[in-house]
Formats: C-alpha cells, structure tokens, sequence
C-alpha cells in the first residue's frame, strides 16, 4: 500500500515560497521515494532549482517516515539548519505535511500533491483500490470495489456506459461492473451482480473521521 | 392520468419525443419545437442538463410545457443533486403538475462543459427510483412522513445495444422492483438484437419505446459506432445513408422503417431528433403513426 502523490508544478512550488529567502527541504523515504516525488533524487532535484532561482537551501532531510513519530525525531535533530530557514518545503503526502506542521514551529509549504490510496498493478503503475467508504461491500462484488473502480461510484449495477469492457468516462480504464461481472461468471455467479438496493450511508464517511482504538 | 400512462398501461402504443432546454434564458426555440412535437406525441421528454452541459433546468422547462397544455416528462439525472435535493425536486414536480418522471443516473460530469465540478451520484437511476416509489407512499427516503402524497408516473433507461446484455437486463428488473413502470431506450438501430433484447426481458412485463435517433450522416452513424456505449448501427444502414443525395429525406425513410419494424415488437418509441425536430413529423407520417397536416 502506498499513498501516491505527484509533485507540484515547479512554478506553483517558487510561489508559495514567495516573500522567503531560505528554504529547508524535507523528503520522506517511504511513498514519495516510491512514487519519485519526495525521495532523495527528488530532494535534490528541487534543492538545485531553488538554488538556481535564488533561494538559499540550509540543510535538507529525508524523513524515513515522515507521517509518525520519526518526524518528530527527525525535526529536533535538524533544529539547527531549520532554525535558520524561513520555511520548510515538504515533498511528503498530506499526513507527512501535517505531521511536520504539528512539530515544528516553522510555517511549512507543502511541494506534492496527494492523490490517492493504492497499489502497484501487473504494468508497475499505482492504482487506487479502496476510498474508505466505511461500509464495505466488497463480499458482494467479487472482491472488485465499485465505489472506488466505478467513476459514478455505483453500488447497483452498471451504468450503459460499459463499451468493450471499458468505461465511457475513459475508454482506457475497465468499467468495474464489467470486471465484477466477469469474475461472478468464471464463479457461476453471472446472474447474481445485483440482486439487492443498495443506498450508501455517507454518515460513514463523514469528515474528519476519528476513531478509538481501546487499549487492551 | 396523463397521456402516457393512459396509453401505457393499456397496452397501447404511445410515442414520446425530447427536447432540450437552451444554455441561456431564451426559450423561443425550444418552445417553439415543444410546440412543433407537442401536438404529435403523448408527451415530450425534457432533458436534464445533458451530457453534463449546464443549462435551463428540466422541471422549470416542464412546468412551462404544462402551461401551453404540452404533457411533458421530466428527467432527472443523480448527477447533480444529493437525495435531498432529488426528493425535494421530485416533490416539486408533483405540485407543478408534472407527473412522468425519467429517472436516469446521468452522464459523468468530465463529459460536459464543467469538468471540474463536484460529482454528486449519491443515489443512481435504481435508488432514485425507489426513493420516487417511497414518496407516492407518503413517506420520503429517511422514514419520513409527507403531508401530503404525489402521484408520479415512474420511468426508467435500458441500453438494449449493450454488450454483454444480461448485465443490463438485472439492472432492468432492478429498477422494475424500485417501481418503474415504463422504459425508453437509448438508440436503436440493430432490429435482431433489439428483438433478441424484447424476448430477453418479456418476463418484466414492463412496457418498452424504442429509442430513435435521427441519423444525419454516414460519419455520425460511425462516430456513434466506435463512442457511444451499446450504440451499432448497422453496415448497410450506413451505406445507404452514404449514398443518399437527400440526406434528410434518407434519414426520415430510415427512421420510419426503424419505427414499423420495431414498433411491432415493443409497445412505443422515443424519438431523439438531435437538432432535427422539424423533421418528427415527416416521420412519423411515413411511419403511418400520424396523418399528414395539410398544407
């Protein structure tokens, strides 16, 4: 699993620095090394055009994990060089960003954008699976999400969208009613790919969502 | 009753055709063909902001055909609006007279001119038909109660071109279970697979209108070919089309022939004349549904 992210024009990322003279970088060794948009190589990357564009860079870091506690470890041993920086650009994903902000007391830019929750296919490209819904149903889809796959996110059967087993919203994704379909038919199940309503409970996904995990 | 569900439910053949309302406050066009169909068919379908186009509203534009004495039926589309907008709009529609609902899930926003826009789908054509049964009952999606019951005349899509078909058919029964009382269908063009498609679903016993596009060129038949989800039009249709000299004369013949071989197997047929209204009533003159006006 990983969090994908893509990196910020480089245009908006100067922008958000503007009124800054010096600039400390901070990568994360886990999804952004992964995705090539907040490792090491990218660090660096970001750190020469920054200088190229006039901004001094104090010191730089790649947070193993930028999302826990290690950024905290990480903020303090590094006091020095952010001490002397206007602000922290953070090439991590959201969490990484807002788990930088909670622990130092610099003003943080952050230089990704999130996209989404996935994982690797066959073809090496990162695709999302799952959007947290809170009422899964994936026992009554062959194991292939709708709301995630589907760009309506249906959860009653297929739109008449589906053209050669691709979506119409985009004729290079599969329609994910077709792949449920499929999968049901190599089971026997071709007849079972709606049988019951379905009406989504978005209390489920209401934002923020906090839970408790009851210590044992 | 209105017209629709009148001839409908007693088995008899009926003809609906769309208009869609204009981008902009003028009317005058739209109206006008409202008044040019109006006369011709049982009831006249207004668009839902199609293909995601942002445009005059399709209940406002309803309520308008009810003044001019124009049986209109009002899509409406999960596109936009949260169930407590679709509710509210649905009981809306109620106390304006408008009574055939189509209830579609609608086209995905990224087609339309306002890509960026928040996709709402928080029910889809099934739930949202269900949610239409619920308030005829008196009581809304929540457990509710209304003061107060509409009456509505429930309608649902199929796309009967759709490759594999059973996936389409389960939604179908579905929708029948949500409370839908008739269907039109998205184009057709291939009558044995429409034929295969109305025995498919005999066991509904749900009337069916056939979808008729106005076909306009030999490249418009092979743009909706290779585009258009569950949309074939056959090789020789396109050829004669392609030979044509008139090409609205041609397109006129090919719908007529479309309306009597289809008509004879479903119970009614939906024309989609695309920017080709004036052309509905030749249509249906040659298909023997209408007698000439004369002139």
């Amino acid at each position: 699993m990983y969090m994908i992210t893509e990196q910020k024009p480089f245009e908006e990322i100067l922008q958000s620095l503007q009124g800054a003279t010096s600039v400390y970088l901070v990568g994360c060794g886990t999804c952004p090394a992964a995705c090539r948009t907040g490792g090491k190589p990218e660090v660096l990357a970001i750190k020469e055009a920054l200088l190229g564009a006039g901004l001094t860079v104090p010191g730089w870091m790649i947070i193993p994990t930028a999302c826990d506690e290690l950024a905290e470890q990480a903020i303090v041993a590094q006091g020095e060089p952010i001490a002397e920086a206007d602000c922290l650009l953070v090439l991590a994903c959201g969490l990484g960003v807002q788990n930088v902000a909670r622990y130092s007391d610099k003003q943080v830019r952050p230089g990704l954008n999130t996209l989404f929750f996935g994982q690797r296919d066959e073809d090496g490209r990162f695709v999302e699976l799952c959007l947290q819904c809170g009422e899964c149903v994936l026992g009554r889809t062959a194991g292939i999400c709708p709301r995630t796959a589907c760009a309506k996110e249906l959860v009653n059967g297929p739109c008449g969208g589906y053209h050669n087993g691709k979506c119409e919203v985009d004729p290079e994704r599969p329609c994910a009613w077709m792949r449920i379909y499929d999968r049901l038919a190599a089971h026997g199940q071709a007849d079972q790919l709606v049988t019951t309503l379905t009406i989504k409970d978005y209390r489920k996904a209401s934002h923020p969502r906090r839970t408790v995990v009851v210590a044992q | 009753m209105g017209k629709l569900m009148e001839r409908l439910t007693a088995a008899q053949f009926a003809v609906t055709a769309e208009i869609g309302p204009p981008k902009g406050v003028n009317l005058e066009e739209t109206l006008r063909m409202a008044d040019l169909l109006g006369p011709l068919v049982d009831a006249v379908n207004v668009t839902d902001q199609q293909s995601a186009v942002m445009r005059v509203g399709s209940l406002a534009t309803c309520r308008l055909l009810v003044e001019r004495g124009i049986e209109p039926v009002f899509q409406l589309t999960c596109r936009d609006r949260n169930r407590i907008a679709l509710q509210s709009d649905l009981l809306s529609a109620a106390v304006l007279g408008v009574e055939n609902v189509l209830c579609l899930t609608g086209d995905y926003v990224t087609l339309g001119d306002h890509p960026q826009a928040k996709p709402v789908f928080d029910l889809d054509s099934v739930s949202l038909l269900h949610a239409a049964s619920e308030l005829t009952l008196g009581r809304d999606l929540a457990g509710k109660t209304l003061t107060g019951a509409p009456a509505y005349f429930l309608g649902a899509t199929v796309s009967p071109g759709a490759e594999p078909l059973e996936p389409q058919i389960q939604k179908m029964e579905m929708k029948v279970k949500a409370g839908a009382r008739f269907f039109q269908t998205q184009a057709v063009y291939d009558t044995e697979r429409f034929a295969r498609f109305i025995r498919d679903t005999h066991h509904l016993g749900v009337p069916i209108m056939a979808g008729i596009v106005l076909l306009k060129s030999a490249g418009m038949a092979r743009f909706m070919n290779s585009n258009v989800a569950g949309v074939n039009v056959p090789e020789p249709l396109i050829a004669e089309m392609d030979g044509a000299k008139s090409k609205r004369q041609k397109s006129v013949e090919i719908a007529a022939r479309l309306i009597n071989e289809l008509g004879d197997i479903c119970q009614g047929v939906h024309i989609m004349p695309i920017g080709w209204e004036q052309l509905v009533p030749d249509v249906l003159v040659a298909a023997g549904l209408r007698e000439a006006v004369p002139t």
